[in-house]
């Protein structure tokens, strides 16, 4: 309960600083959609010159893409801690977040919500349902909620995976650079996984599991495919929990052996 | 007076120089990207031999080069510009003797330099014992490429620099800058050949300055560009880098009436 209401605190402190731009947050908007959509214009024109995409129609591939970007859009607007290391170990803000009683990554994740990236969320549902229909696949109400499920693990999964990176910071103060490098292999996860070779499909399943966010839970809801990903479909919520269980743990411990950056 | 600006060159190489391991990561991500990329165009060639005039292992090396040509011929210039006249500082160098934007230039040059050395030769060998990528044989091909090379850092340059300026006019042009990094990579052919887009979209490219940065160059050393039309595409350039002077040129000459120093 009081997490609740230190939520609703810091979500009108954030307006409050916001309504100061307005201009500022319409811009970002755009220039996150674009981002995205760029992603999508690749798509979109790669299947002008090919039918299929490892065995994947366009409809496929897209309504995949817009699975991904629903959980991607939750998880940019809680976990925008990609300067965490600088912000709060280098600059030594950790120090003034562990006085205050609240969790500290709790403190950490309010400090920098972000919800302009909430809309790609709600851009990536209506692509989502555009190839729905496309695709003519059935709809029942219990799909509603199988969505929900899948979108709630998916985002666990990205949660566990960048707070076990930015637990990072506590264990070396130096940069290492790892962030970025993620960032950049998440973008694997958007294509159906069996384009590439065993060695990168293992890693993105089960080492750095990007493909649970993205192809293996929106592959429940398409046909059955000859390599049949949606079997693990419903693994995804156990991934969740255990990627970000994991993570948590990785942080709670970083943050015992926290010392500051001294001066 | 050349001797200052080519010292500008050299302090910004040896600046970069000591933050040179922030760009052994930046080799891994390259490499990572172009591993994605590669994987996908396997995928979409399938079992067919060319899409849009490129060969299989054309893409390859067209998607390999490409990413590492953007490994040189990146850089910060319109932040950093933008920067300089949020902070105010740009009144300061504004007053000192020399040319600002020439100054910028050839920082930025010294930057390449760097990335050049230290971040595209070496992604290039790594690049290239990971991947099948075929390197051209004709030593014509090569000298050709490094020239374009040299003129897509230009022209990606005073694209930074005029996004840069905009910050006279704005007070914050963060958003700007972010739509023009997306736009270049997007339109400049890194992600996709620009031979690939549907016909209504290249006709608009090719009125664009974008393709000259990746586009046009990589086409030349993958080969889909043959060496006796490399001229033709070389004065497209030429042309874009003179081009581009002008609207950098009315924009600095207007910026400068309107400089007003926020806070102090």
């Amino acid at each position: 309960m009081r997490y609740a209401s230190l939520f609703w605190e810091y979500i009108k402190n954030y307006a409050k600083t916001r309504l100061t731009y307005r201009s500022d947050f319409w811009i970002e908007v755009l220039s996150d959609l674009l981002y995205q959509g760029m992603n999508l214009i690749f798509i979109l024109i790669v299947f002008q010159h090919t039918p299929s995409l490892g065995g994947w129609s366009e409809a496929e591939v897209v309504f995949v893409y817009g699975f991904f970007m629903i959980p991607y859009g939750v998880f940019s607007t809680f976990f925008s801690i990609w300067n965490f290391s600088e912000r709060y170990i280098v600059k030594g803000e950790m120090d003034r977040v562990l006085t205050r009683p609240a969790h500290s990554l709790y403190q950490v994740l309010l400090e920098n919500v972000d919800p302009p990236s909430l809309i790609g969320s709600l851009v990536g549902a209506i692509i989502m349902a555009i190839s729905w229909a496309q695709l003519g696949l059935p709809f029942h109400l219990l799909d509603i909620a199988m969505v929900l499920l899948l979108v709630i693990s998916a985002v666990l999964i990205y949660a566990g995976l960048y707070t076990a990176l930015s637990a990072i910071s506590f264990y070396s103060d130096a940069p290492t650079g790892i962030v970025p490098l993620m960032y950049n292999i998440q973008n694997y996860g958007r294509y159906p996984v069996n384009i590439y070779n065993k060695m990168i499909r293992f890693m993105l399943t089960w080492l750095l599991p990007f493909a649970f966010v993205g192809v293996i839970p929106a592959s429940y809801f398409l046909a059955k495919k000859t390599d049949d990903l949606s079997q693990l479909a419903l693994i995804t919520p156990v991934m969740g929990v255990v990627v970000f269980t994991l993570g948590l743990l990785l942080w709670n411990h970083g943050v015992k052996r926290y010392r500051g950056a001294g001066s | 007076m050349m001797s200052a600006y080519i010292d500008f060159i050299r302090i910004r190489f040896i600046m970069m120089l000591a933050y040179r391991v922030n760009y052994y990561s930046g080799i891994i991500i390259y490499a990572i990207n172009i591993g994605a990329y590669y994987f996908l165009w396997q995928a979409i060639y399938g079992d067919k031999e060319t899409l849009a005039g490129f060969t299989v292992t054309q893409m390859t090396t067209y998607v390999a080069v490409s990413w590492m040509a953007r490994a040189f011929y990146f850089n910060n210039l319109d932040r950093e510009i933008a920067n300089e006249i949020r902070d105010g500082s740009v009144a300061v160098q504004l007053i000192r003797p020399y040319s600002y934007l020439l100054v910028k230039m050839m920082q930025g040059f010294g930057e390449g330099l760097f990335r050049m050395l230290l971040f595209m030769v070496p992604g290039m060998i790594i690049v290239c014992l990971i991947f099948p990528v075929t390197l051209p044989t004709d030593p014509k091909t090569w000298a050709i490429y490094l020239i374009m090379l040299f003129f897509s850092f230009l022209i990606n340059s005073q694209i930074n620099i005029l996004t840069g300026l905009f910050a006279f006019f704005v007070e914050n042009n963060e958003g700007m800058m972010r739509m023009k990094r997306v736009m270049v990579d997007l339109f400049s052919g890194v992600v996709i050949p620009i031979a690939f887009f549907p016909g209504w979209l290249s006709a608009i490219m090719q009125w664009l300055p974008f393709q000259a940065i990746t586009y046009l160059p990589s086409s030349v050393f993958t080969g889909r560009t043959p060496t006796s039309e490399a001229l033709h595409v070389f004065v497209i350039q030429i042309l874009w880098f003179l081009g581009l002077l002008v609207p950098i040129w009315l924009t600095w000459r207007a910026a400068r009436k309107r400089l007003f120093v926020q806070g102090g």
